[in-house]
């Protein structure tokens, strides 16, 4: 291997590896129960799994829709929805949490209609964490169920319309079950980067333990007063991440292509 | 009860017109090349390609349902058909049994009462015991009678067949083939079988149309067609040697200048068909007085079963079947000349 690659790329991995030794060298392994044990710990731990799951859940809804428009529908402007539904991919979350406060806040848009008809206020709740998750973190589910939707014979869905199946038929009984492993991979994806959010979250919901204090808030803020705790919280973190790379391994190579039963 | 079809599809730079007529009973064959348009004419008949002009329509008792014209468009999931595809497409995630069930259960067939139905129709098809298989678990020949099943099940008025052989070795085509002669015998509606292969059609169809470039170049019982082709497509497929040419009585002046004595007089625009393994070829001109004799150049040689397929050019352009020591005995190279024969009374002549 020639030295001007092979230097760079050892130096690279190395740069990829050195921070998540650190983390591991420095832990409190003898005082990582009690630490875990925490109430602040479990709260935080508790709303993110909760939040993550619920975005995952709302990106489901309304993220499989949506590829599905991109890949199958004949609708005219469909690379501009792409662009629009893939903009909060490159968005600094921070700016998608001032947006959606703009929009979601008491003085905005819907926000007043909603406070003003329901006497409903969304910012600083944990229904603006999920919010704040769902709009960082549906992106991902989208492109990655678009790509198996257009990866997915399409013909299978063409012989479903023959065998007297509507096309909403076709989709729950053909396609989808077609591209479950996609979908699969792609509520994972999702799971994990609404897992991880920050910018958004402490922007449009803010920083309040037990109703919007996520774990990457926690740890945050741990940082500051205790930074054994927030090696910890990272720590579980780091886990949880490592984790999502072995199921992602699991559907993309150990059972490439074949559909989920 | 019947199908009338008039399928017009503009794709890209070819324009398909297609006319069909299906009776009840029948199976028509749409025999064409390649891109001829074929499978563009299955699709709009099944309803997942809207036709830009035209009329498909189906007789039902007291009057028609028109499926295609310039107002209507029926999407194929209302329309009663049944499709086979080339390569299946059995659904991967679905066992057999649920494959074939499918059709019933869309059209809300209780889950209970379209197994026991799937079911029936596996037993028909030969493929009883295997309907808890995966489509994956099957054999080529398996899976298309699986497919067979499953476009049969609902029990459709027009059953359409898009090369549901070509995906097959050859000695499965063989059988697979003779249960299909015997479901299509069975089968009440119009089919419909789209391929390229002539045998298929042949041994399947009551009668064909020969499609080239998007329109209908000749039209008959496979009888006719192979004993008769109107093109050298039709020719080629059915291996004959198609020479046009001009009738003086019990000569042909071919357009392309060669001179060949037929059987029966005949006037006016014909076409002279020779069969190659009529043909005898001679190192020099033969003895005796037969009437049909030209010298030719051995253009191409392909092995052919026991035979060689000689390809000659000449005044008149031939195809000669030889056998392999005759070719050898012959000395035969590509450019060689040798002489032609063939009996004037083995030449089949017919009008244009």
């Amino acid at each position: 291997m020639p030295a001007p690659l092979l230097v760079p790329a050892l130096l690279g991995v190395a740069f990829l590896v050195l921070p998540l030794v650190g983390l591991l060298v420095r832990a409190p392994w003898s005082d990582l129960l009690p630490q875990l044990a925490e109430p602040q710990v479990g709260q935080a731990l508790r709303l993110s799994l909760l939040s993550a799951t619920l975005a995952t859940a709302v990106s489901l809804v309304l993220g499989v829709p949506i590829a599905w428009v991109l890949a199958r529908s004949t609708l005219p402007g469909r690379s501009v929805l792409r662009a629009i539904v893939t903009v909060p991919l490159v968005l600094p979350p921070v700016v998608g949490g001032v947006a959606l406060f703009l929009v979601l806040g008491r003085q905005g848009i819907v926000g007043r209609f909603l406070y003003e008809q329901f006497d409903l206020t969304i910012p600083f709740t944990t229904t603006a964490v999920v919010i704040a998750e769902t709009f960082v973190a549906m992106p991902f589910l989208v492109i990655s169920v678009e790509g198996a939707l257009r990866a997915a014979d399409a013909r299978f869905e063409d012989a479903a319309a023959t065998l007297g199946a509507d096309r909403w038929t076709t989709f729950r009984r053909v396609t989808l079950p077609l591209v479950a492993p996609g979908v699969a991979a792609g509520a994972v994806l999702c799971w994990a980067r609404a897992l991880g959010e920050f910018g958004a979250t402490i922007t449009f919901a803010g920083n309040f333990p037990g109703t919007t204090q996520t774990m990457p808030l926690a740890v945050y803020l741990a940082l500051q007063s205790n930074p054994e705790a927030a090696i910890v919280l990272s720590l579980v973190l780091l886990g949880v991440s490592l984790a999502t790379l072995l199921l992602l391994r699991d559907r993309w190579l150990g059972r490439s292509g074949s559909p989920v039963a | 009860m019947s199908l009338r079809a008039h399928v017009v599809v503009r794709r890209g730079a070819l324009l398909v017109d297609v006319d069909l007529t299906v009776a009840d009973g029948e199976v028509l064959a749409v025999l064409g090349p390649n891109g001829a348009g074929k499978s563009t004419v299955l699709r709009v008949l099944a309803g997942l390609l809207a036709p830009d002009g035209g009329r498909v329509a189906l007789d039902v008792p007291g009057g028609e349902v028109v499926w295609d014209d310039d107002e209507v468009h029926v999407p194929p999931h209302q329309r009663p058909l049944g499709v086979v595809f080339q390569d299946h497409l059995l659904f991967p995630h679905l066992s057999v049994t649920d494959n074939v069930a499918f059709g019933l259960r869309t059209r809300g067939v209780r889950r209970a009462a379209a197994r026991t139905t799937a079911g029936a129709w596996l037993d028909r098809v030969g493929l009883a015991g295997l309907g808890d298989r995966r489509p994956t678990q099957l054999s080529g020949g398996q899976a298309q009678r699986a497919a067979l099943a499953r476009a049969l099940v609902g029990e459709p008025r027009l059953l359409l067949l898009d090369e549901p052989l070509s995906a097959l070795d050859a000695r499965t085509r063989l059988t697979v083939r003779a249960e299909l002669r015997r479901h299509l015998a069975e089968f009440a509606g119009c089919t419909v079988l789209v391929s390229h292969d002539p045998v298929d059609a042949m041994a399947l169809a009551d009668r064909v149309v020969v499609v080239e470039d998007g329109v209908v170049v000749q039209e008959g019982t496979p009888a006719e067609v192979a004993r008769m082709p109107r093109t050298d497509y039709v020719a080629r497929l059915v291996g004959l040697s198609l020479l046009p040419g001009q009738g003086r009585g019990t000569t042909v002046v071919l357009d392309g200048g060669g001179v060949v004595a037929v059987g029966e007089p005949a006037e006016g625009p014909v076409f002279v068909a020779v069969r190659p393994e009529t043909v005898a070829l001679y190192p020099a001109r033969p003895e005796g007085s037969p009437r049909n004799v030209w010298p030719v150049r051995l253009v191409g040689a392909t092995p052919h079963g026991s035979t060689v397929r000689c390809d000659l050019g000449g005044e008149v352009p031939l195809t000669a079947d030889v056998t392999a020591t005759a070719f050898a005995e012959l000395g035969l190279v590509p450019g060689s000349s040798v002489w032609a024969s063939v009996k004037a009374s083995e030449v089949a002549v017919y009008p244009r």
